[in-house]
């Protein structure tokens, strides 16, 4: 029971740590994606799509190889996610359009793409067999239980968030590069004045942003629920949740590994213990939410400087404006 | 020679506009919501063997088909105006409010409970009366919650409204499975507490709000807490040197933005579902952004918006219809595209494009 509870905690904590991941990076260049529910949702369906154009070029589905599912599927999520996370940069960062609104915009957009290409364009008829292959953990913990199970008992994604996670929080926190990102999202005339190339740095910030959060959903659906598909609107909340989680983990990667395994457990305690009332379950599924507001006041009321957004968050930047 | 060519001006560059014709305007928004309603025509003819005429014709179709069809896009439209005259003035006072659904949620859920809780022990009239109070203090408690802590401690406005949604929602879904034994999910429309119909079923509402947008209109344009509203929208900092309470205006605006929201959910409630599920704000709290900041905060122009938004909602049923798509998502993906090209005319009205001149005729001037 346990077990299960801890292995779902953190499978649901990683769908939310590669959009929060994503979400953290574009904040930290002062763009507030609220895109990123949608752009989750077509880095789902081209994660899907590839993987079933893999699938169809097998003779036999069972000679599905792990790396090339792996693959297919990090490449489709990844370009369909930048793909849309693209319309977003160019709205915001060229056309310097209200970022709110174009967020909002992506977000309808890209859950009813999503929805359509699924029922329409992806043969989902294999994905059992393909999710399976790709929620393979290490040989050893396979058949182990107990703690070495919940903590390497787990497809190859949850690892490969954590990796990007830590690799986003180094580069943020000790090279050039993050210096130079963190001093957009501060003083984006500043960094101007510095001599940083805002445009690129904005650009390739949230593409890059754009494609990690991409990862979540398509590891949500083949790892996670093993290739069933209901709607993009499940998607998209893990989306909307994630964006609570980059406030929850204060822009810090670092900590939303372990903010998100907790959402995840939060998120997952209302439907993996049975014996609580109905309503009960939805008073546990308001906890996050809740939470993040508290998180929310607590920060603003401490008044810390590292603990605030980025100066210039969802601000356009225009040279000639002053 | 060559160093020169290394500093050659861009090829293309932004400029500001400062002023800009209203017939410009006009005209740009035009070429955006045809572009874009072709676009989203040629998307729809990729994936069907249908024309471009056809597009049309449906979507014209299924908003002035019929009677009850016109009828209902005069609802739906007064409806969006309501949630847009919701949040209108915390706009105007650059609060961004995303929590327009939970809101109107909240709004909904009280008006329901009056109506679960009351019906048949009080009289009709009375209950009415109390839910009226009662959606508009709600809603209005669902906006001050987040107001209050921008105006003492600057909590970011715009996430905390998002996550008040969640809470609405999740309150709702609360109620739901205390209310309906069965574990159904779904609540059947009460039969007491209903807003009797004047005139025809739809008319309430069409009076409604477009009393309230004429009033909000007056409201923001001629009077003083209007003049506050906009001078903090406009700056902070000029607001706190003229002696506005900036805390104050924050709160009363969102306090009345909500009561705005909170009628909505009133309506909905009473008037046109009797019963309430999470998806009873029909997501009006962010087509209401789009309205509002599509009409640049004007309210006489969110009507235009609101009835063009749900216009093409209504039609693009139709459209789904004629095109045999088994699923609704394809209206979602019109409605985005063509917010996509209005959303992207926004970058023309405010800038124009200098192009680079040719060497010869700047060698002329």
């Amino acid at each position: 029971m346990t077990i299960t509870f801890l292995m779902s905690a953190i499978a649901i904590g990683t769908v939310l740590l590669f959009g929060c991941v994503g979400e953290t990076i574009t904040e930290k260049v002062g763009h507030l994606n609220l895109g990123i529910p949608g752009i989750m949702c077509t880095g789902t369906v081209g994660g899907c799509l590839f993987i079933s154009l893999y699938l169809n070029s097998l003779e036999k589905v069972e000679s599905a190889s792990w790396i090339m599912l792996i693959l297919s599927s990090l490449f489709g999520a990844f370009l369909f996610a930048c793909l849309t996370g693209g319309i977003y940069a160019v709205m915001t960062i060229t056309l310097r359009c209200n970022q709110n609104i174009t967020g909002l915009a992506i977000t309808t957009f890209g859950n009813g793409l999503t929805q359509f290409l699924m029922h329409s364009y992806v043969d989902r008829s294999n994905f059992s067999i393909a999710g399976k292959i790709i929620a393979k953990s290490l040989p050893f913990a396979e058949n182990s239980n107990g703690i070495v199970k919940v903590l390497f008992g787990h497809g190859f994604y949850v690892y490969f968030a954590i990796a990007i996670a830590l690799l986003t929080n180094f580069i943020f926190n000790r090279t050039r590069v993050g210096l130079n990102l963190r001093a957009i999202g501060e003083s984006t005339a500043t960094a101007d004045a510095m001599g940083v190339n805002i445009t690129r740095y904005k650009y390739i910030a949230i593409l890059v942003g754009s494609g990690i959060a991409g990862f979540g959903g398509v590891f949500y659906i083949m790892d996670y629920v093993k290739g069933s598909w209901e709607n993009a609107a499940t998607i998209e909340a893990f989306g909307w949740l994630s964006i609570a989680l980059v406030i929850f983990s204060i822009w810090k990667p670092s900590v939303s590994i372990i903010a998100s395994y907790l959402f995840g457990a939060l998120y997952i305690a209302a439907f993996v213990f049975g014996n609580i009332s109905f309503s009960g379950r939805e008073v546990l599924k308001m906890l996050p939410y809740v939470i993040t507001i508290i998180v929310l006041i607590a920060t603003s009321m401490m008044n810390k400087r590292e603990h605030q957004p980025p100066a210039s968050l969802g601000l356009n930047y225009f040279r000639e404006e002053r | 020679m060559k160093k020169k060519n290394n500093l050659k001006e861009p090829f293309v560059r932004i400029v500001k506009r400062d002023n800009i014709k209203v017939k410009n305007i006009i005209l740009i928004y035009s070429i955006a919501v045809i572009g874009g309603l072709l676009l989203s025509g040629f998307i729809s003819m990729l994936f069907s063997d249908k024309g471009l005429f056809d597009f049309f014709q449906s979507l014209f179709e299924g908003a002035f088909g019929s009677d009850r069809k016109f009828w209902l896009l005069l609802q739906d439209t007064t409806l969006l105006l309501g949630a847009s005259m919701a949040l209108l003035p915390a706009f105007k006072m650059k609060f961004w409010n995303l929590g327009g659904n939970g809101q109107i949620l909240v709004g909904c859920l009280s008006a329901i409970a009056c109506m679960f809780y009351l019906g048949g022990k009080v009289d009709d009239g009375i209950i009415i009366l109390i839910m009226f109070f009662a959606s508009v203090f709600a809603g209005a408690l669902w906006a001050f919650i987040p107001a209050f802590f921008k105006a003492k401690f600057n909590t970011n406005e715009s996430l905390f409204t998002l996550m008040m949604n969640y809470i609405a929602q999740g309150l709702v879904s609360l109620f739901i499975t205390i209310w309906v034994k069965s574990g159904s999910g779904v609540l059947a429309p009460i039969q007491y507490g209903n807003i009797p119909d004047i005139g025809n079923k739809y008319l309430l509402p069409i009076i409604m709000f477009s009393l309230i947008t004429i009033v909000m209109h007056i409201y923001l344009r001629s009077s003083k807490h209007g003049y506050e509203i906009s001078v903090v929208g406009e700056s902070i900092n000029t607001a706190k040197y003229v002696g506005i309470k900036v805390d104050k205006v924050i709160i009363r605006t969102m306090i009345l933005s909500g009561a705005i929201a909170g009628l909505v959910g009133f309506v909905l409630a009473g008037s046109i579902n009797h019963t309430i599920n999470t998806s009873s704000a029909n997501n009006m709290g962010f087509t209401g952004i789009m309205a509002t900041w599509l009409a640049n905060f004007n309210p006489l122009i969110i009507i235009i918006t609101s009835f063009f938004i749900t216009f093409i909602s209504k039609g693009m049923t139709q459209v789904r219809k004629t095109f045999m798509f088994t699923n609704d998502s394809i209206s979602n993906i019109v409605v985005g595209v063509v917010y996509f090209a209005v959303i992207i005319c926004s970058f023309f009205i405010n800038y124009r494009l200098v192009f680079r001149k040719k060497e010869k005729e700047e060698i002329k001037k």
